[in-house]
């Protein structure tokens, strides 16, 4: 009699236990949804990521479309390479321009597509190389005293 | 007092010596347990019976703490967040502090106050009283009979009960920052989804638990077994519990996050 009640709790105990395990995973992880359908890797060669991680979302229009696959170095053109799993539901023309943009003003970077009007479609294995690079601020610095200092010298 | 630097080196050899015979008396206890969980999974009514007095009696403690940190989070977070106008990361901050840190950690502390002290308690006062020596007489091992299913039960008790705080202190996040302050219910949400990773946060924060729940439930069948039979030794074996275990906690928890959190 006490062996059944004594079940009953742990039963209760260990359900809640793995209640609680499937709430973090679905409601508070990205387990659910962000499953990408069949996805399809791309390509994109860039001069500049600056911190874009593995994982960053990949948006068009704001949605998100796939997710960064990898983030390599390329010996031969010195380029950063980057793989873009886009899911397999959405397809982009062939003169689709990525650019590596901020979410807020001290937020993750993430790829953003800006889509052309090519009819052609792009591929699985497909390599895009005009691309938009991070935005450095030292650079962004360096180029505002440099047109400053042009314009000191025209007057 | 020629004597007394000699005596201070004596001490300090003592304890060292002391603490190295413990570690590998516990390594070859642990041997001990895993070879004899036969038992404990075949005749499993012993653990569940475990599980009950670990974990079940555990489950108010750790649900009202963990609602009450994640409340805690809750206000501490907006105060801080919101000077930076980013109240909305709100969700992220609660969820990320609970699901990485303070779920196994905390949930580990007090799993080992309230049931490691509780098994150590046990194991030493039937030591004392000489009811594992009537086991072996019996040709039962008290290690298979007694130790093993503790220790499995912690076992499987502290990742549920470290889940069950982490879930508790996000909705107190969620009841202080959402409900009461009123943060955006939409955003608390959505962000905590897209900057909390499952096989990067929540399932290195489960690997924390189990850990955790291996070390203590070591440590607590460990301390029992290896006390004084005397109402003093069970007193201080008890008491050594909680404070090797809280220790033990922490430092596995640096060793783990290093590991785990660097890239």
């Amino acid at each position: 009699m006490t062996r059944t009640t004594l079940d009953l709790w742990v039963g209760f105990f260990v359900s809640m236990g793995i209640l609680a395990l499937i709430f973090l995973a679905l409601k508070v992880g990205n387990l659910g949804g962000s499953n990408l359908s069949e996805p399809y890797q791309l390509t994109a060669r860039f001069d500049n990521v600056g911190s874009l991680k593995v994982r960053a979302p990949v948006k068009s229009s704001g949605v998100v479309v796939g997710r960064v696959g990898a983030i390599s170095f390329d010996m031969a053109t010195y380029e950063a390479q980057v793989t873009l799993n886009i899911d397999g539901r959405y397809q982009f023309p062939t003169d689709t321009f990525p650019k590596i943009l901020t979410s807020g003003l001290l937020g993750e970077q993430y790829i953003g597509l800006a889509v052309g009007g090519d009819e052609k479609m792009l591929h699985g294995g497909d390599t895009i190389s005009k691309t938009q690079s991070a935005i450095v601020i030292e650079e962004l610095i360096g180029q505002f005293l440099f047109n400053k200092a042009s314009e000191g010298g025209t007057q | 007092m020629t004597a007394s630097p000699a005596n201070f080196f004596r001490g300090l050899g003592h304890r060292v010596n002391n603490g190295i015979w413990h570690l590998g008396f516990a390594s070859r206890f642990f041997l001990a347990i895993l070879m004899h969980s036969g038992m404990a999974f075949r005749r499993f009514h012993l653990t569940i019976r475990e599980i009950y007095s670990t974990g079940v009696m555990s489950l108010i403690v750790i649900l009202v703490s963990g609602l009450f940190v994640g409340m805690v989070l809750g206000l501490q977070g907006y105060d801080t967040l919101q000077r930076y106008g980013s109240s909305e990361a709100l969700g992220v901050l609660v969820a990320l502090s609970l699901v990485r840190e303070l779920g196994p950690v905390i949930a580990g502390l007090l799993f080992a106050s309230r049931a490691g002290s509780a098994i150590t308690a046990e194991i030493g006062l039937m030591k004392a009283t000489e009811q594992l020596s009537a086991m072996e007489m019996m040709a039962v091992n008290p290690i298979a009979r007694v130790v093993a299913p503790r220790f499995w039960g912690g076992v499987i008790s502290m990742p549920l009960l470290a889940a069950l705080f982490s879930a508790m202190g996000i909705f107190g996040g969620y009841l202080v920052g959402v409900l009461l302050i009123g943060v955006d219910e939409g955003s608390f949400w959505s962000q905590m989804q897209a900057s909390v990773d499952f096989r990067e946060d929540i399932v290195n924060g489960v690997i924390k638990s189990f850990v955790f729940g291996i070390l203590v439930s070591l440590i607590a069948v460990f301390e029992g077994y290896d006390s004084e039979p005397t109402a003093e030794g069970v007193s201080s074996a008890t008491t050594r519990t909680v404070v090797t275990s809280s220790l033990v906690i922490l430092f596995a928890d640096f060793i783990l996050t290093a590991l785990m959190f660097r890239g």
